[in-house]
């Protein structure tokens, strides 16, 4: 059974829509990411799950029960914002318990120490629970943040960007661990970011949004393979996915209504001299990352960014000869459409 | 995102534009302070030595001045002194030496109560209000915000002189004249607009996510504001109490109009403490530093949420 369903949500603030027409369902035990641009509507459908916005139209469902109208206490649900998680007059400790000490939930202060020392061990904050909460690093602030989440059991937790304040190790070693501490436990997430790394790595499905609308719900391969359109396909892959118009590629298995070509890194294979089969390009700029070198290409006005191994010695002014392995067509409302079987592998 | 912006100058201060600073302060606090210490002088200081010109300095300490501010005294003959019993006490003793006896406790006691009970009660209602309205200014999309808020500012805008009339006539018709509660109405209004926008600029810096977490783990909006937002706004409440105080303690204007006896303030009562032959001013002078007690201690006591609730828009955590 679904725990939370969004039913032909909208919300606008004056005049702008944050989220049109959204419908989005959260199986039990699910780790759900919603990803897009700031000011795509992820957050606000977070804060329309958790009570803090009302919709303008549509239901929200949590447990098959319609939430709509009920105030954020009554719904059970747990929050993590991307910042100012923390109470700062409370030390760790009161941060931790604080949810299990509101009126909705109280519980036994046994119970609550009990819990707390649980959770403090899962996030490896136990040696800090006697520490006010500022006196903590950013990312044992934002360990705790989680750990308020987690010492409840809520119908589904809703964590708004926990990760982006943090830097890049933390950050990566955090989403390990929460990947880890959702496994184990079983939860369901609603996660929202607009890191597709953070997206591609924990989630069981990630729904792209972009201007208020859900434009693709799916699994990561899904998503990365067979995005619905080009704006999905343009958010996932680094360097990101180059859009080429289709004439520039002529022929293969190019289906006839495709205006547009989009080329990932591992679709382009570069040969290294100008008298390959395909077309010819001319190395603009070589990029350094150290594993692997950014190359950006020329192809008649165009460009193009792909990967190259390091110990392939091109440099600005070569030229090369590109061949394509199943590449993403688009037609002219940027819409996918599938390659011609019979013409596969040029 | 940890934002740290502090202010600090591009270059050190040299040694010797710290020693001109430390010397113009120093200079500013001894103007400043030196019309306080001759006050509480003058307080231990006798009548006669009061009005002394040139002022003297270095004089006898006396009590006169504390002992005459909390008494009524008349003049006796020699001869009527005579035939009382011995004075009992120091202050008996001191007054007879003056030819007089004590007639009776003087009001600065039940004066200085009500200045104590119309100042804070007020500044507890304005930092109540200025509390709640703030944070529904602050959080609330308040129809007309902005013209409501301009509104509460307009209310002090004009002297109190020009409304004093009518306030009056208010008062009158309303039975509150020469009443505490009528006091502590009127400097709670007064108070509110300076609190409603102290209170809604501190109210603005606290992050919403912080009561929303508190709603979202189950508290009512209610209760957030009392475990959350309340805790933070300390430093606001600190400071802008101070500031309320010092106005409902000082005020003058309407306490002379509204006031005669009941309910009759501090600063209404001082400057007509008559001694023999005109003003008594070391009595004055010792009610003055009496008056300034309560706003010093206050203002201590609170001094580290106001130093840092001054400081709080420019500093973020």
């Amino acid at each position: 059974m679904a725990e939370v369903a969004l039913v032909d949500v909208s919300k606008s603030f004056g005049a702008v829509d944050a989220v049109r027409n959204l419908s989005l369902s959260i199986a039990n035990g699910e780790f759900v990411v919603l990803l897009g641009p700031t000011g795509a509507g992820k957050t606000t459908t977070l804060r329309l799950i958790a009570g803090l916005e009302r919709p303008d139209r549509g239901n929200v469902l949590i447990q098959g029960r319609i939430v709509t109208e009920a105030v954020p206490a009554e719904r059970d649900v747990a929050f993590v914002f991307q910042q100012y998680s923390l109470y700062p007059h409370l030390t760790v400790y009161d941060n931790l318990a604080f949810p299990l000490r509101s009126p909705a939930r109280r519980m036994d202060e046994q119970l609550v120490r009990r819990r707390i020392h649980q959770v403090a061990e899962l996030l490896h904050v136990e040696q800090k629970l006697g520490n006010r909460a500022t006196a903590l690093s950013g990312g044992e602030m934002q360990r705790v943040a989680i750990g308020r989440a987690l010492v409840r059991e809520p119908a589904v937790y809703l964590m708004d960007e926990p990760l982006s304040s943090l830097d890049a190790k933390l950050r990566a070693e955090l989403r390990l661990e929460l990947k880890r501490i959702q496994r184990e436990l079983g939860t369901t997430i609603l996660y929202v970011t607009h890191d597709q790394i953070e997206a591609m790595t924990m989630a069981d499905r990630i729904g792209v949004m972009n201007e208020g609308v859900l434009i693709q719900l799916g699994t990561p391969r899904e998503i990365y393979e067979r995005p619905d359109n080009a704006y999905v396909a343009s958010r996932l892959g680094a360097p990101a996915i180059n859009l080429v118009p289709a004439e520039l590629l002529a022929g293969g298995a190019m289906p006839p209504n495709a205006r547009t070509v989009g080329l990932r890194t591992e679709h382009i294979r570069m040969i290294c001299s100008a008298d390959g089969p395909g077309p010819v390009a001319q190395v603009h700029w070589v990029e350094h990352l150290g594993d692997q070198n950014h190359v950006h290409l020329k192809i008649a006005s165009h460009s193009l960014v792909t990967l190259a191994d390091p110990a392939q010695q091109l440099k600005a002014g070569d030229r090369v000869s590109l061949a394509f392995d199943d590449p993403l067509y688009f037609d002219q409302a940027g819409n996918r459409v599938a390659a011609n079987e019979s013409g596969r592998q040029a | 995102m940890n934002l740290s912006v502090t202010a600090h100058s591009v270059a050190e201060p040299t040694a010797r534009s710290k020693r001109i600073a430390s010397f113009v302060v120093v200079i500013y606090a001894l103007v400043t302070i030196l019309p306080l210490v001759w006050i509480f002088l003058t307080g231990f200081k006798t009548p006669p030595d009061s009005i002394a010109y040139p002022p003297k300095i270095l004089f006898e300490p006396s009590v006169e001045g504390y002992v005459n501010l909390f008494t009524t005294r008349s003049r006796q003959t020699p001869e009527f002194l005579e035939s009382l019993p011995p004075p009992q006490t120091w202050y008996e003793r001191l007054v007879r030496s003056r030819n007089m006896v004590i007639g009776g406790p003087s009001k600065v006691v039940p004066r200085f109560a009500n200045s104590m009970i119309i100042a804070f009660g007020s500044t507890f209602l304005a930092v109540c209000f200025g509390t709640i309205a703030a944070y529904a200014f602050s959080r609330f999309r308040v129809p007309l915000a902005d013209d409501l808020l301009f509104f509460i500012l307009s209310t002090r805008m004009m002297p109190p002189i020009a409304v004093a009339v009518p306030i009056y006539l208010m008062f009158r018709n309303l039975g509150l004249t020469d009443t505490k509660l009528g006091m502590i109405l009127l400097y709670t209004a007064v108070n509110v607009s300076l609190a409603v926008w102290l209170l809604k600029g501190f109210m603005d810096e606290i992050p919403r996510e912080y009561e929303e977490a508190a709603m979202v783990d189950g508290y009512s909006r209610l209760r957030a504001f009392f475990k959350v937002v309340l805790p933070q706004a300390t430093t606001g409440i600190a400071a802008t109490a101070i500031f309320c105080l010092i106005f409902a303690w000082n005020e003058y204007a309407f306490a002379v109009l509204l006031t005669s006896g009941e309910a009759q303030t501090m600063p209404p009562f001082i400057p007509f403490i008559i001694g023999e032959g005109g003003q008594d001013w070391p009595a004055v002078a010792a009610a003055t530093t009496l008056f300034f007690i309560p706003i010093l201690l206050f203002t201590i006591l609170l001094r580290r949420h106001l130093l840092r609730g001054i400081t709080f828009g420019a500093v973020r955590k």
